[in-house]
């Protein structure tokens, strides 16, 4: 079950982020020409993955228990990061996420900037730039979860197997329509992850703490319906609280 | 030193992100549960609550200002 929630939480982790990656990409690509772009892509990819091959053996090594408390503080850090901007876009005190104005601002900001002349390899550096930038901060996050993930739970290659299958899925959605995926429910998913990000987080903790927790790992499931109740009701409290303030304000 | 800084600017944003106080209270909170472990008692409820807690604390602290 371990494996099964790993690997959602890593496809739907990275579906977000790569969704995110696509609307930088698409809108310099689109606007300046696709040969330096793809070089920015290929550039933080192979930093990436160096990334991963790098940490993952090496956190492996770490024994299990210290592993969990370590990893469980970090993903329970980030979890909760993710949830609670989740709640606070559901609730609407954040607004939420929208690629096609993201898309609209980069294209139009791409646009302005001269031709930055050729240097090497790269045609021009301001496409090269951004969409390495671009690809390794969002990737920067699929990478952690991977990594974090699979040495906790000893399946690196599960765990890698799931960001890849979203990558390639949303690159090829990208590809198909060519232009950003603004139907994905990115602020849904960001909910879903924050949730199982943050349940991963309590589980693991916990137990690298030296608790075991009743029933073992079925203990999860209650530990994410705990959260996902919990973040339900947070979302109920504050769009009433937000709705009360606007019809004040009106 | 501009650099330094960055880096750490990047990592601290990147991991304690908009409210250090959740940060800090996932510390304190796997601290306490580390220190209740060594009693024997039955404390697997204990991080669950908190965070929830904590979660709660930090939206209404945050929308607070609105």
């Amino acid at each position: 079950m371990r494996d099964l929630f790993l690997f959602i939480s890593v496809f739907l982790a990275s579906t977000v982020e790569a969704v995110e990656a696509l609307t930088i990409v698409l809108a310099v690509g689109t606007t300046r020409g696709w040969r330096s772009t793809w070089y920015g892509v290929a550039a933080a990819t192979a930093a990436l993955a160096a990334f991963v091959i790098v940490l993952g053996p090496a956190l492996t090594v770490i024994p299990i228990n210290a592993l969990r408390l370590v990893v469980g503080g970090l993903l329970l850090t980030f979890g909760l990061q993710w949830l609670r901007k989740a709640i606070l876009r559901a609730s609407g005190y954040i607004p939420l996420h929208d690629e096609a104005t993201i898309f609209t601002k980069a294209t139009s900001a791409a646009s302005r900037v001269t031709h930055s002349g050729h240097k090497g390899i790269i045609d021009d550096w301001y496409s090269f730039t951004i969409a390495f930038k671009g690809v390794l901060l969002e990737g920067l996050e699929i990478a952690f979860i991977v990594v974090t993930f699979g040495a906790n739970q000893g399946s690196i290659p599960l765990a890698v197997t799931g960001a890849v299958v979203a990558i390639l899925v949303v690159v090829a959605a990208g590809l198909a329509i060519h232009k950003p995926l603004a139907n994905v429910p990115e602020n849904t998913l960001k909910f879903v992850v924050g949730i199982m990000l943050t349940s991963f987080g309590i589980f693991w903790g916990t137990e690298g703490a030296g608790v075991h927790w009743p029933g073992s790992d079925a203990a999860l499931l209650g530990v994410v319906a705990l959260m996902t109740i919990s973040a339900i009701a947070q979302v109920a409290w504050l769009s009433r609280r937000h709705a009360r303030l606007e019809a004040r304000a009106a | 030193m501009k650099y330094i800084l960055g880096f750490f600017k990047f990592w601290y944003h990147f991991i304690v992100g908009d409210d250090w106080r959740i940060a800090a209270g996932v510390v304190l909170g796997l601290c306490l549960v580390a220190l209740l472990a060594h009693t024997h008692a039955t404390i697997w409820w204990v991080l669950p609550l908190l965070v929830v807690t904590m979660l709660s604390l930090s939206l209404w602290l945050t929308t607070r200002r609105h």
